[in-house]
C-alpha cells in the first residue's frame, strides 16, 4: 500500500499550529510510516503535484497570496482540514476586521509608538501581495471538510485526528481534545 | 439646539407626575422641545423619575424617533419603504441629500453647504436639520413620501423635494410648518383645521361596515341597552375576529377580560399600524373616529372597563390634535365621562408611540404604553389576565372596534351575513404598488385575489404581497386564492408587483426592514435577519451556491421555532415564500457553476473594497 | 405525591415536580440538563438566549420560562432542538468577537463550553465583526462589549441582588448593546467590583481586573467535562441507589 500523501501550509497565522504538528514528539516516526509530505513547509516543497489525501491549513486569509494557496490546496486535497483557530475564525489577525484598513496602515506605516518612517510611505509595492478588506476564516473562501480548533491544536489532538483519517475511522474526537484555546 | 436643559426637563417631568410609567411621554417631550434627550438630560430624568439611568437611555435608543443626538429644528424622515423606492424614492432621497447638504444619519446642517452643487442656494435653515431614513410611514398610495417633523409631505419628486428645502430656508421663525408645505390639502377630514395634510384618503370602494356613511352613535345606544354579557353575546354571535392581522375571536378576548379578576381593566386600540403597505387605520382614523370610540366604548361596557387608551403612531402625530378634539366633543356630547349607561363611566385618551413597528404586537405596546422598551412579554399570563400596569387588558385593531359599532346598529346576524363562512363581515385593504388605482378597498372577506386584483387596476402582475412583508408573497398561479381567515390571512396590505421587479430584491429589502425593527431580545430574530439577509443578497448579486436555498430554509425554520414573537415567526416569510412560490427566480440567479465553492467569498469584490477602504495606488491594478 | 405535584415527561422520563416550577428547574431537579444560558438560578428568567427551547406539549418554549404542566409531554433532546441550539450557540458567535484563544474566560465560560457539549468546530454561518466598546473606566472591572451575549444575567443581578440598575440595554435589533447608568461609563456608576453582577457574566464581558489567567489550563471548570454534567451526575448517582 502506497502512503497517504498530506500537505500542509501557514496562511496568515504564526506556524504555532505547525509547531504543534511537531509536537506530536516520537509518535512522528509512526507518522511517517503512514504519510508522505508533499507541499510543506516542512520540506520547503512550493506546489503541490497531483493530488494529496490530506491538507492541513493553518492561518486565515489576510491577503490576495493566502486566497491562492487555499485555493490551490483545495483544488488538490481530497480532505481539507482548518487547522487551528486562526483557520477557523481568522485568529488574532482577525482583530483588524473591526478597524477601518486605514488605521490599520497608518498605525502599522506611520503612527505606532515604534515605527521610524520618515519618508512617511505606506508600503504598496506591486510584488507586496494585497490585504483583502478583512481577515476571512478560510470556510469562508473554499470548502473546508474539517475544522481542528484551539491556539494551537494541541499535539494530541492533530495526532487523533490525523490518525482517524489515515485510518479511514470516524473523525469523532473526545470531549478533552476539542478546545478553542 | 439640543442644549440640555435642566429646569424643561423638570418641568416635563413634572406634568407627568414624576410617574416612572409615563417615561417614554417624558423622553418624547423632551426630545421634542429640546430636540434630542443628551447625556445630561437623561441623568436629570433618571434622577427625577428615580429610574436608572439605563433604564432612561434604553428607552430613548429603542424608539427610532428619539434621538440621543441634536437633530436641529427639523428633521425629514424620508420614507425608505419598497413601495416608496419603487415610485421613485431613491432619487428623492438623493435630491434631500443636495439641496439640504446633509448625508442621511449624517448630524445636523443647515442647509447651506449644499449650496452651489445640486443644492438650493441662498440662506440657512434656522435652528438646523437633520435627514433620516424610515421604515414605512403608511403612505404608499401616495409614495414616495417623507416626514418633516410631523408634517406628511406625499407624491415627492425631486424637485419637490428641492421646493421643500427652499420654502424651509425661506421660512420665518415661528411659520406654520403644514401650511408652509402643503399647497393643497387632503380630501374628507385632511382638510380639517386641526388636520391641514396633504395626505388623500384615496378610498376606492367603501363598503358596508367600516366605511359606510356613519352619522349617529346607533351602535353605543342599542349595546347600552343590553347587559355587558349580552353585548359579549352578540359579538361572539357576530363572529368577529380581530382585523390587525392575527385574527382572534374578539368575543372570546372579552370574554376572558371581562372574567378575569381586576379592580381596574383597560381598553386599547392598537393603532399602530406599521406593517410596510398598511395603510387603513390612518383612513380609518381620519373618517371614521368616531365610529371606532364608539366600538371603544362598547368594548368598555363590556368587559368592565373605565379607562380606553388609543396607541397612536409617531407617523400619525399629525391625526393628534384631530382625535382629541373628537375625544373632547364626545366628552361634551355625553357620550365619554360618568353615567353612560347604568353606573358605566369611561374614558379614552390618546398616547403616542416614537417609531417601532413592534410596537404593533400587543404585549410590547403595553410595554411601550407603561414606559420601557417596546420588548414582547411572556405569554401567558395575557394581557385579558395581566395587561396594562397588571390589569385585565383588551387590545383590539382600529378596523376591530369599528366592526363593534356597526354589529351594534345593523346587528349580529347582518353583519355574519357578509364575507364567508369562518370570516364574517369585511375587511378592509390597503392596495399599493403597480396598480393604477391604489388606495383603499373595503371588500367582504372571501373575495378572490384576482378581483382584487381587477378592482385596482392591476395588470402584469409578476407577485403580490398580500400581507405585508410578514404575510407572504403570492404567485399569480395562486390568484385565485380567497382573502380570509381560513386561506390568504391579512392585516391589510396587499403590495402589486409587475413583471419588471426584481423579486430577490424585494425580499431583500423587506428582510432589511426587520433588521432594522427587531426589538434584539431574543438570539434568533436579532441575528438570524441578518444572515438571511446576507444570504439572500448574495444570491440576489449572482454569488449564490445551489446549497444556500437550504441553508436558508433551515435557518428560517430556526428563526420561526425559536423566536419569542410574531416578528421573528414571520420575519423569514419574504425568504420562504419566494423559495416555494418563486423557485424558477432562484434558481436563475445562481450561476451554475459558482466558481466559489459555495461560499460566496469574491476576491475582485474583497480587493475593490479594500483598495476603497485603504486608499492605496495598488488595489487599482488588475487583479 | 402530594397535591403541589405533578407528573410530567422529559423525553419521555416521567417525572414529579412541584407546579410551580418552571421545566428547567423541574429537569434539573431530576438530574436531567437543559442547555441555557440567559438562565441563572436566583434571577428572573429571562427567556432571550433561546439554548433552553424545548417543545412543551409540541410547542416551542423557553424551559426556563415554561411552568410545568400536568401530564405535559416535553421533548428536550431530540435532533431538532439539538440542532436549533446548535444554530443560536452559532449566531451568538458570529454575532461578537469571541476571541477565545486570549479570553481569560476561556475554559470557565459557558458560551465556549456550551459549543464544547454541542460538538461545534465552527460556526455555520459567516462572521459579522462588528463594532463593539470596551469601557476600562472602572477602578476593578472591565467590560468588553466584543463578549457581550446580551444574555442580561448583569442586568437583572444588578437590579435584582444588588439593588442597584447599574446595568441595561441600548439599541435595537443587531445594534443592541449592554449599557451602563452613566454617561462617564462605568467609573461613573456604584458598581463594586464584589457585586452579584459582575460575577453573574456567564462569558468574558464583564471581568475583574488583575485577576488574568487565573486557573491552570486543564483545571479549569469546563476543560475535563461538558457543562451541565454536575446536573446529569446526579441522575447517574440516583440511578445507583
Amino acid at each position: 500500500m502506497s502512503k497517504a500523501k498530506v500537505a500542509t501550509t501557514s496562511l496568515c497565522g504564526c506556524f504555532g499550529c505547525h509547531m504543534s504538528v511537531l509536537d506530536i514528539d516520537e509518535r512522528i516516526l509512526d507518522l511517517v510510516q503512514l504519510v508522505e509530505f508533499d507541499r510543506s513547509p516542512i520540506n520547503d516543497i512550493k506546489h503541490i503535484e497531483g493530488t494529496v489525501d490530506v491538507g492541513l491549513v493553518e492561518g486565515g486569509c489576510a491577503n490576495e497570496e493566502n486566497v491562492a494557496v487555499l485555493r490551490e490546496f483545495r483544488e488538490h486535497c481530497k480532505v481539507l482540514i482548518s487547522l487551528g483557530d486562526c483557520a477557523i475564525n481568522g485568529g488574532v489577525p482577525a482583530l483588524r476586521n473591526m478597524v477601518p484598513l486605514k488605521e490599520c496602515f497608518e498605525e502599522a506605516y506611520l503612527q505606532g509608538p515604534t515605527v521610524h518612517n520618515p519618508e512617511g510611505r505606506i508600503p504598496d509595492d506591486p510584488e507586496i501581495p494585497r490585504l483583502l478588506d478583512k481577515v476571512y476564516p478560510c470556510h469562508e473562501v473554499v470548502k473546508v471538510d474539517y475544522h481542528l480548533p484551539g491556539c494551537p491544536p494541541s499535539a494530541d489532538t492533530i495526532w487523533a485526528a490525523l490518525n482517524a483519517l489515515l485510518t479511514g475511522a470516524p473523525l469523532e474526537l473526545p470531549y478533552q481534545l476539542v478546545k478553542y484555546d | 439646539m439640543c442644549v440640555s436643559n435642566e429646569a424643561a426637563v423638570r418641568e416635563v417631568c413634572e406634568r407627568f407626575d414624576h410617574d416612572r410609567t409615563r417615561l417614554l411621554d417624558v423622553v418624547r417631550e423632551v426630545d421634542e422641545r429640546l430636540r434630542c434627550v443628551d447625556d445630561r438630560s437623561m441623568d436629570a430624568i433618571a434622577r427625577e423619575l428615580k429610574v436608572p439611568r439605563a433604564d432612561v437611555e434604553g428607552v430613548v435608543s429603542f424608539y427610532s424617533f428619539l434621538s440621543t443626538k441634536d437633530k436641529g429644528e427639523i428633521t425629514i424622515r424620508v420614507c425608505n419603504d419598497v413601495v416608496d423606492r419603487m415610485k421613485g424614492g431613491d432619487e428623492v432621497a438623493a435630491a434631500f441629500e443636495q439641496a439640504l447638504g446633509v448625508p442621511f444619519g449624517g448630524g445636523v446642517g443647515r442647509g447651506s453647504a449644499g449650496a452651489g452643487k445640486g443644492g438650493v442656494d441662498g440662506g440657512d435653515i434656522e435652528g438646523g436639520v437633520s435627514l433620516e431614513y424610515t421604515s414605512c410611514i403608511g403612505m404608499c398610495d401616495q409614495a414616495p413620501a417623507a416626514l418633516v417633523n410631523d408634517v406628511v409631505v406625499t407624491r415627492l419628486t425631486p424637485s419637490a423635494a428641492r421646493t421643500i428645502v427652499r420654502k424651509l430656508k425661506d421660512r420665518s421663525g415661528s411659520e406654520d410648518l403644514r401650511t408652509l408645505l402643503a399647497d393643497s390639502f387632503g380630501d374628507g377630514n385632511n382638510s380639517h383645521d386641526l388636520v391641514r395634510s396633504m395626505v388623500e384618503n384615496s378610498i376606492r370602494r367603501a363598503g358596508e361596515v367600516v366605511l359606510a356613511p356613519y352619522e349617529s352613535d346607533a351602535g353605543l345606544t342599542n349595546a347600552f341597552s343590553s347587559s355587558p354579557q349580552e353585548v359579549i353575546r352578540v359579538i361572539k354571535a357576530s363572529r368577529l375576529r380581530g382585523r390587525g392581522g392575527a385574527g382572534f375571536p374578539a368575543g372570546v378576548k372579552w370574554e376572558h377580560t371581562r372574567a378575569a379578576a381586576g379592580d381596574q381593566k383597560y381598553i386599547i386600540c392598537n393603532a399602530d399600524e406599521g406593517e410596510p403597505g398598511t395603510f387603513k387605520d390612518r383612513v380609518i382614523l381620519t373618517e371614521r373616529a368616531h365610529l371606532m370610540f364608539d366600538g371603544m366604548t362598547i368594548a368598555g361596557y363590556a368587559i368592565g372597563a373605565t379607562q380606553g387608551i388609543v396607541y397612536l403612531r409617531a407617523e400619525y402625530a399629525y391625526l393628534r390634535h384631530f382625535l382629541d378634539d373628537v375625544l373632547a366633543a364626545r366628552r361634551r356630547d355625553g357620550r365619554l365621562g360618568s353615567g353612560l349607561a347604568d353606573g358605566f363611566s369611561f374614558d379614552i385618551q390618546i398616547r403616542m408611540g416614537a417609531g417601532a413597528y413592534v410596537c404593533g404586537e400587543e404585549t410590547a405596546l403595553i410595554e411601550s404604553l407603561e414606559g420601557k422598551r417596546g420588548q414582547p412579554r411572556f405569554k401567558p399570563p395575557f394581557p385579558a389576565v395581566k395587561g396594562y400596569l397588571g390589569k385585565p387588558t383588551c387590545v383590539n385593531n382600529v378596523e376591530t372596534f369599528c366592526c363593534v359599532a356597526r354589529i351594534f346598529e345593523k346587528g349580529s346576524a347582518w353583519f355574519s351575513s357578509i364575507g364567508s363562512a369562518g370570516s364574517s363581515g369585511t375587511k378592509v385593504l390597503s392596495i399599493s404598488g403597480d396598480c393604477h388605482r391604489p388606495g383603499i378597498y373595503e371588500v367582504p372577506f372571501g373575495v378572490s385575489l384576482r378581483d382584487v386584483l381587477a378592482l385596482c387596476g392591476a395588470t402584469d402582475v409578476a407577485a403580490v404581497q398580500v400581507g405585508g412583508p410578514s404575510g407572504r408573497m403570492v404567485p399569480p398561479a395562486d390568484f385565485d386564492r380567497t382573502l380570509c381567515y381560513d386561506d390568504l390571512a391579512t392585516g391589510g396590505a396587499l403590495i402589486v408587483f409587475n413583471q419588471g421587479r426584481d423579486l430577490i430584491d424585494i425580499a431583500s429589502q423587506y428582510l432589511g426592514f426587520f433588521i432594522h425593527e427587531s426589538c434584539g431580545y431574543c438570539t434568533p430574530c436579532r441575528v438570524g435577519n441578518t444572515l438571511l439577509k446576507e444570504r439572500i443578497d448574495r444570491i440576489r448579486d449572482g454569488h449564490g451556491h445551489p446549497s444556500d436555498l437550504d441553508y436558508l430554509k433551515e435557518l428560517s425554520s430556526t428563526i420561526t421555532t425559536a423566536s419569542r414573537c410574531g416578528l421573528g415567526w414571520t420575519s423569514p416569510n419574504p425568504v420562504t415564500s419566494l423559495i416555494t412560490g418563486f423557485p424558477e427566480l432562484l434558481e436563475q440567479r445562481i450561476p451554475l457553476d459558482p466558481s466559489n465553492n459555495g461560499t460566496g467569498f469574491d476576491l475582485e469584490t474583497s480587493l475593490r473594497k479594500a483598495g476603497q477602504d485603504s486608499g492605496l495606488p495598488s488595489y487599482e491594478m488588475e487583479v | 405525591m402530594s397535591s403541589h405535584e405533578v407528573t410530567l415527561f422529559i423525553d419521555g422520563k416521567e417525572i414529579q415536580a412541584n407546579k410551580d416550577v418552571t421545566v428547567l428547574e423541574a429537569a434539573e431537579e431530576n438530574g436531567i440538563y437543559i442547555p441555557r444560558l440567559c438562565w441563572l438560578k436566583g434571577l428572573s428568567p429571562f427567556g432571550a438566549c433561546r439554548v433552553c427551547l424545548v417543545r412543551a406539549n409540541g410547542r416551542p418554549q423557553p424551559a426556563c420560562t415554561q411552568r410545568v404542566m400536568d401530564g405535559m409531554v416535553v421533548d428536550n433532546d431530540t435532533e431538532e432542538l439539538r440542532g436549533i441550539r446548535r444554530n443560536i450557540i452559532d449566531m451568538i458567535f458570529v454575532e461578537g468577537n469571541h476571541f477565545c484563544m486570549f479570553c481569560e474566560k476561556s475554559g470557565n465560560c459557558e458560551l465556549q463550553a456550551m459549543a464544547y457539549r454541542h460538538g461545534i468546530t465552527a460556526p455555520k454561518y459567516p462572521f459579522l465583526f462588528p463594532q463593539k466598546a470596551v469601557d476600562a473606566s472602572h477602578p476593578d472591572v472591565l467590560i468588553d462589549r466584543n463578549r457581550c451575549i446580551l444574555c442580561s444575567r448583569c442586568v437583572r443581578a444588578s437590579k435584582e441582588q444588588d439593588g442597584k440598575g447599574v446595568f441595561g440595554f441600548t439599541g435595537r435589533s443587531i445594534d443592541k448593546r449592554l449599557a451602563v447608568s452613566s454617561g462617564e461609563g462605568l467609573a461613573g456608576t456604584t458598581l463594586d467590583v464584589d457585586d452579584e453582577a459582575v460575577s453573574a457574566c456567564p462569558v468574558g464581558c464583564l471581568m475583574k481586573k488583575r485577576v488574568g489567567y487565573a486557573i491552570p489550563v486543564g483545571e479549569r471548570r469546563y476543560d475535563q467535562e461538558p457543562i451541565g454534567s454536575d446536573i446529569e451526575s446526579v441522575a447517574a448517582n440516583k440511578g445507583g441507589e
